[in-house]
């Protein structure tokens, strides 16, 4: 455990722990409504906020927050106000945000491609102190957010229009969760990466799945899996020398693979016992009523 | 039969540019039981989506007791059982998770009380679901999943009841069971619209029926008998309906 004695280690292990646990706490809304991808698509936005820092020599971590917030409020007024194809703005929302990540990078001063690679596909060994505290803070509103709320988050994700019958203000949260999971790519950002960040909000909950049957377990086996493959991935990635945003979504990929293996003959035994506790069905032949009135016999 | 829970007046509503409600009035009063009938495309579930204020009404007054439905905000008094869909959530949820849902309006920042889980508890007990608690939403049947549903909206304790198709798609068994609900919620006092497709075991309980046709009341008042085939017991209502102008209403008033 001699990794634990470098200063850079222990911040990127304290990043990586944060990140295991918010990314998949907010991926289980989106994946709940289907909106799995949509945490790829602040990532792309994110990038022109990256670039803002540099070009400005702001903080791209906080740069990135605020563009990819506004990014996520501008995707959540697309939906609801969906006249155009919804997909083709949401496309243009994307692509536009990596090419302005790119342009603005290049037009800094002290910015290069090789700045942008480090938050496309994070970079661990690298972050700074400022940049802990920056993900510590926006981590705790993350989970504020996602275990706080997490009844009224479950209503507006499982069935809106009853949601918005029961009173709950569902645009309101809506909006909550599209800023909460654009926080969360930005906390993830130098971790995993900015491209690979959906990966840690979508995988973990799709593996948890394979195991649960409740909402509250999937939340629970999902950050469980979250914090696991952070935390191996970046102590992989000290000992071998491979990056470790890739490291964590490569094995995040293997722990559902492995839960979907497992998962099958657990499946099969719920069946059995709930097959067994239930009362024997009708007999399987068919029996007909005796006197079953035919369509002659009733007047009209 | 004094105060009304539910009042529509001169209610106007188009989907795009079709209109759906052509100027509807219907007035529910307390303690009544009215069942919303008419074929396919006859606007019964618009006029039900546009009381709940899922449907934007362009002319007209919607009165929810007795408080302009734009500045109602006491929800919890409503219970609503939207039609039936095949969509779940991304994400597996227990019949218990569904059911406390339904309990939100009734706590502070959703904030589960004892009161609130024995509420949510009944209301399981209700449908005859308690012992499917733990399970899986996905698991259920089309009837079970209507049952669960229905435990949602009561899960508040609800004066009014707003059901649209509860029948559709459930078994026998899982109707009985609807039916002897909605007696028992009718007993304690319950207002409740229905929209329904056929009247069908629901039939004793229905003090008044109105039957929508284009967008306009048809008839209002007390509940169709059936007739020919529609009489048969167990008779399952299924049509295709591919044109709903060329589907007559089966209500046995117009001969």
């Amino acid at each position: 455990m001699e990794f634990l004695n470098y200063d850079f280690m222990q911040r990127a292990l304290l990043a990586a722990v944060l990140v295991g646990i918010t990314a998949p706490a907010v991926g289980i809304y989106l994946v709940q409504r289907r909106q799995a991808l949509m945490g790829d698509g602040i990532g792309h936005v994110a990038m022109t906020g990256v670039g803002l820092g540099f070009l400005l020599s702001w903080s791209p971590v906080w740069m990135a927050t605020l563009v990819s917030v506004l990014g996520a409020v501008l995707m959540e007024l697309i939906r609801w106000y969906g006249k155009t194809r919804g997909d083709i703005a949401l496309a243009m929302l994307f692509y536009g945000g990596m090419a302005g990540g790119v342009m603005f990078i290049n037009l800094a001063p002290t910015g290069s491609n090789a700045n942008l690679t480090s938050y496309l596909f994070g970079s661990l060994s690298t972050v700074s102190e400022s940049d802990v505290t920056a993900i510590c803070v926006l981590a705790a509103f993350v989970m504020l957010v996602t275990l706080g709320l997490r009844r009224q988050l479950f209503a507006v994700s499982q069935d809106e229009e009853f949601a918005r019958v029961t009173g709950l203000p569902v645009r309101a949260l809506n909006l909550l969760t599209a800023i909460t999971a654009a926080v969360t790519v930005t906390v993830a950002m130098r971790v995993v990466g900015l491209l690979l960040v959906s990966a840690l909000m979508v995988v973990p909950v799709a593996a948890a799945q394979q195991l649960s049957r409740s909402f509250a377990a999937t939340f629970a086996i999902a950050v469980a899996i979250g914090v696991a493959v952070t935390l191996g991935g970046t102590v992989t990635s000290y000992y071998q020398d491979v990056p470790p945003g890739a490291t964590i979504v490569l094995l995040t990929i293997g722990a559902f693979v492995v839960l979907t293996g497992l998962a099958a003959p657990l499946a099969r035994r719920r069946a059995r016992a709930a097959a067994a506790a239930r009362p024997p069905a009708d007999p399987a032949e068919c029996t007909i009523p005796a006197s079953r009135p035919t369509g002659d016999q009733i007047g009209v | 039969m004094s105060e009304p829970v539910i009042s529509l007046r001169g209610v106007r509503a188009e989907l795009g540019s079709r209109p759906v409600l052509r100027g509807i009035d219907l007035t529910v009063s307390r303690g009544e039981v009215v069942a919303l009938l008419g074929a396919n495309g006859s606007g019964k579930s618009t006029a039900v989506r546009s009381i709940i204020g899922q449907v934007p009404v362009s002319t007209g007054e919607i009165e929810l007791f007795g408080t302009p439905r734009r500045r109602f905000r006491d929800w919890a008094r409503v219970g609503y059982v939207p039609q039936r869909t095949t969509a779940a959530g991304g994400v597996p949820a227990t019949v218990d998770e569904v059911v406390s849902s339904g309990r939100l309006s009734r706590t502070r920042f959703g904030v589960f009380r004892k009161s609130d889980r024995e509420a949510v508890r009944r209301a399981l007990d209700l449908v005859g679901m308690a012992d499917r608690a733990g399970d899986s939403v996905g698991a259920l049947s089309g009837g079970q999943h209507q049952r669960v549903l229905i435990a949602r909206a009561l899960a508040a304790d609800p004066e009014l009841l707003i059901m649209d198709e509860p029948m559709a798609g459930v078994d026998l068994a899982s109707q009985e069971v609807l039916a002897s609900t909605l007696r028992e919620q009718v007993a304690q006092g319950a207002t409740v619209l229905l929209v329904l497709h056929e009247l069908g075991p629901l039939e004793p309980l229905i003090d008044r029926a109105v039957v929508l046709r284009d967008g306009c009341v048809l008839h209002d008042g007390p509940p169709p008998k059936a007739v020919g085939q529609h009489a048969l017991p167990g008779h399952d209502h299924v049509h295709p309906h591919a044109a709903h102008d060329a589907e007559p209403i089966r209500t046995g008033l117009l001969s």
